[in-house]
């Protein structure tokens, strides 16, 4: 060895050797079967259980499947059925046929009117679209922005001006703000901005000068009898001096905080808007769409909340809570992020509460308890309430699983759009999102997913949705007791198809955006 | 304060820092630093890793903010207002030492950005400047590739073209070469020579002392957060006047 390699260490390759074919074994369907199925003892002897228990169960299911009687009224007829035709097992179809439209709509919902759901559903579809694919025209996103509205009208009925007027207000909110923060000269914005403090600081000052009124009057109805009383006593009594004291001190920051920006409008715009679009809706939305409607009427006959249900319930609570809880979500991790104490706290604070208490139990803060706050004249929608607290709860998770997002993004990100003289929201939207929301894709998907299974969760606040309905109506009835692998399977098949293609999705978009190497 | 005679350096001031500290929590970092580059100079910090150098040019353009003293770029005075931060960022390009490209954009994105965004060039002036810019540092053709399909030498050169899109009336390196091959220093090297040539105001932390001999008018030394000794190429490599700065130089130069 020592001897040739002394005389070859000068080397100079002349010829190329020519590519050959690799050896039968190490190619095509054997290899993958020697590597995969048989690559040692231990394997094999897996390998060969495993097809046990398959083939075991596959001999089990099969003819069940195989079998099953798609044409009965009842569990019993299934049975005998089965029975004429001397099969030992065989599942019973028939109650997904007899039962189909409530499992799929609920058992309230008017039948003339599933066409609406149908058709909103096609929509959704169409809607969505442009959303999920980026090489779709830009211009459908405009029929995305439409679609809540359409769908609103469709599903729950009623007059359609309820949703125009709603929209219409939204865009005059729009405009308001728009109109503030860039339309008008700095002079009149001045003058906006000193009425609008004076109005907001006020507003606050009232507001808890009132709350602190009311602290009073809750100290001195727990009165100081006992121990606990008395510390309640106490404690009521130091919130309501905090406020007494703190109201008009208050009122004055927040209104000098306002004028104090009539420069660059940023907060004077947001108060306007917000507070011009709250007494739209309080004072003007009812008038207009009433009005209209006595005009033009176009109406669907209306479907209350309560009448929701099946399937098309659970598509439309994870469809709603998923397009509501990511943008609030990015919120409050941003939030979350913020140098500002005031907004960081109120973040943290939402996401660590929310995420340390059970969905189950905010349902029922929403089905019982929100009931017992609310003045008793109010008429708060319980499936509003019930995507209120589904909304809050993902997008707590998600806020933490953008947070990761953005915790891994190198710090010279930030640096570099910085020094670019990019502001916090260009550089936000342009540079850190779009690669904090492509790290969190995984994380997002899996929240969504989950998301979407415990909208299930609302059966237990006698909501009928699918489980609702097969545990309820469908259990109960005399036709089909002690049916339960047809309609549970049929449920999984559903979730299962809808979840797997959300997961599909998912990985299909994160070789999309994969930009190191093509 | 040595001033240069050169032609290309004019008698205006581009920026002006007094009496300038900072401090990382009860660190010193900067000591009573005071500086004065004028329009066109290329300036050369170096020193022992920690004395601050970095520190100091992120000072300039509000990426590290300092506790006391005055700095003026271009007749804006660097504030905690953010308005003028945001001016002040415009006007000053900056190179890192891992040029941070946006790695979600592709190079013509990344070079178009920042004007569109910020000077609201429309978007085809920005790409024809984008290009343009691409072609001075001879990558025209990588212009629709993304950030992780280039080779480090690429990526500092499209970061530079970066920086130059907004038209900066100053430039900050910070250690632009010490990430990169020795190879790949050089074509690193040749568009910031170039680039100094045209008389942009330039200030350059780095340890390439040849780069330094040859393009900047004037070389400061710092140490432990202070400037040691600051004077023109020549006389600095080949005199050095403090210990601390022949114990340096020694020692980078020493192999």
């Amino acid at each position: 060895m020592s001897d040739t390699h002394a005389q070859t260490v000068a080397f100079v390759r002349e010829t190329q050797i020519p590519p050959s074919a690799p050896p039968v074994t190490e190619a095509g369907v054997i290899k993958w079967v020697r590597e995969n199925l048989f690559s040692g003892v231990f394997n094999t002897v897996l390998t060969l259980i495993a097809f046990y228990v398959v083939a075991r169960f596959a001999v089990f299911v099969f003819p069940w499947f195989y079998n099953g009687v798609w044409e009965a009224a009842s569990r019993k007829e299934c049975i005998d059925i089965l029975r004429e035709a001397g099969k030992q097992t065989g599942a019973c179809f028939a109650v997904l046929v007899d039962r189909w439209d409530h499992l799929v709509f609920g058992f309230k919902y008017p039948p003339d009117g599933y066409w609406r759901i149908l058709v909103s559903f096609l929509l959704l579809v169409v809607a969505v679209a442009p959303a999920l694919f980026a090489n779709l025209p830009r211009k459908m996103l405009f029929f995305t922005a439409l679609y809540p509205f359409l769908a609103f009208w469709l599903i729950w009925g009623g007059s359609l001006w309820l949703p125009v007027a709603i929209l219409g207000l939204i865009i005059a909110t729009m405009l308001v703000f728009r109109l503030i923060s860039s339309q008008i000269s700095v002079d009149i914005r001045k003058i906006v901005s000193a009425v609008i403090g004076v109005i907001c600081g006020a507003g606050l000052a009232y507001l808890l000068y009132i709350g602190a009124q009311e602290l009073v009057f809750i100290a001195n109805s727990v009165g100081t009898e006992g121990l606990i009383s008395g510390i309640a006593y106490g404690v009521f009594w130091i919130m309501a001096i905090f406020a007494f004291v703190f109201c008009v001190p208050m009122g004055i920051f927040v209104g000098y905080a306002i004028y104090n920006s009539y420069e660059d409008g940023g907060l004077v715009s947001i108060v306007a808007s917000l507070l011009f679009g709250y007494l739209a809706f309080v004072y003007l939305l009812g008038p207009i769409w009433m009005a209209l409607n006595a005009v033009i009427p176009i109406e669907l006959q209306a479907v209350a909340s309560r009448d929701m249900g099946g399937f098309m319930l659970n598509m439309l609570l994870g469809t709603i809570c998923v397009s509501l809880s990511i943008p609030l979500g990015i919120l409050l991790a941003l939030g979350r992020q913020s140098p500002m104490p005031l907004i960081k706290g109120v973040c943290v604070v939402f996401i660590e509460f929310i995420r340390g208490v059970p969905l189950i139990t905010l349902l029922f803060v929403a089905n019982v308890m929100l009931a017992y706050f609310l003045p008793p004249s109010s008429n708060f929608d319980l499936i509003l309430r019930v995507i209120i607290m589904i909304t809050m709860f993902s997008a707590a998770y998600i806020a933490e699983v953008i947070r990761g997002g953005l915790a891994a993004l190198p710090k010279g990100q930030y640096e570099a759009a910085d020094s670019l003289g990019l502001d916090y929201g260009q550089a936000t939207r342009l540079i850190i999102l779009p690669q904090a929301l492509k790290i969190s894709i995984p994380g997002i998907v899996n929240v969504a997913v989950g998301l979407f299974k415990d909208t299930t969760l609302v059966s237990i606040i006698s909501m009928f949705d699918l489980v609702g309905m097969i545990r309820g109506p469908i259990q109960n009835s005399t036709e089909w007791t002690s049916v339960y692998w047809e309609v549970y399977g049929f449920g999984a098949l559903l979730f299962f198809v809808v979840c797997y293609s959300i997961s599909q999705y998912s990985q299909w978009l994160e070789r999309q955006l994969n930009t190191s190497h093509h | 304060m040595a001033q240069t005679s050169q032609m290309t350096v004019s008698d205006e001031v581009a920026i002006e820092i007094t009496n300038m500290n900072k401090w990382y929590g009860t660190f010193h970092v900067l000591r009573d630093i005071d500086l004065t580059v004028q329009r066109g100079e290329r300036i050369v910090i170096c020193g022992p890793s920690g004395s601050g150098k970095s520190t100091l040019i992120r000072c300039i353009n509000a990426l590290e903010e300092h506790q006391k003293g005055k700095i003026v770029v271009d007749g804006t005075v660097l504030s905690s207002d953010l308005k003028n931060i945001d001016k002040i960022r415009s006007e000053v390009g900056m190179c890192f030492q891992h040029f941070n490209l946006f790695p979600h954009l592709s190079i013509l994105e990344n070079c178009t950005l920042a004007p569109i965004w910020v000077r609201k060039t429309p978007k085809k002036e920005a790409e024809e400047i984008a290009m343009h810019y691409l072609e001075k540092v001879k990558i025209p053709e990588q212009a629709d590739k993304y950030p992780g399909q280039l080779s480090g030498g690429q990526q500092q050169r499209v970061a530079i073209a970066r920086s130059l899109c907004m038209q900066p009336r100053i430039m900050l390196f910070d250690e632009p070469t010490s990430a990169l091959d020795p190879e790949m220093i050089k074509e690193v090297l040749d568009t910031m020579i170039e680039l100094a040539e045209e008389g942009m105001t330039m200030l350059c932390v780095t340890h390439e002392m040849g780069f330094a001999r040859q393009v900047a008018n004037r070389v400061i030394f710092m140490d432990a957060g202070q400037i040691v000794e600051q004077n023109e190429p020549e006389e600095f490599f080949n005199n050095p006047k403090s210990e601390r700065t022949q114990l340096f130089l020694s020692q980078i130069l020493g192999h």
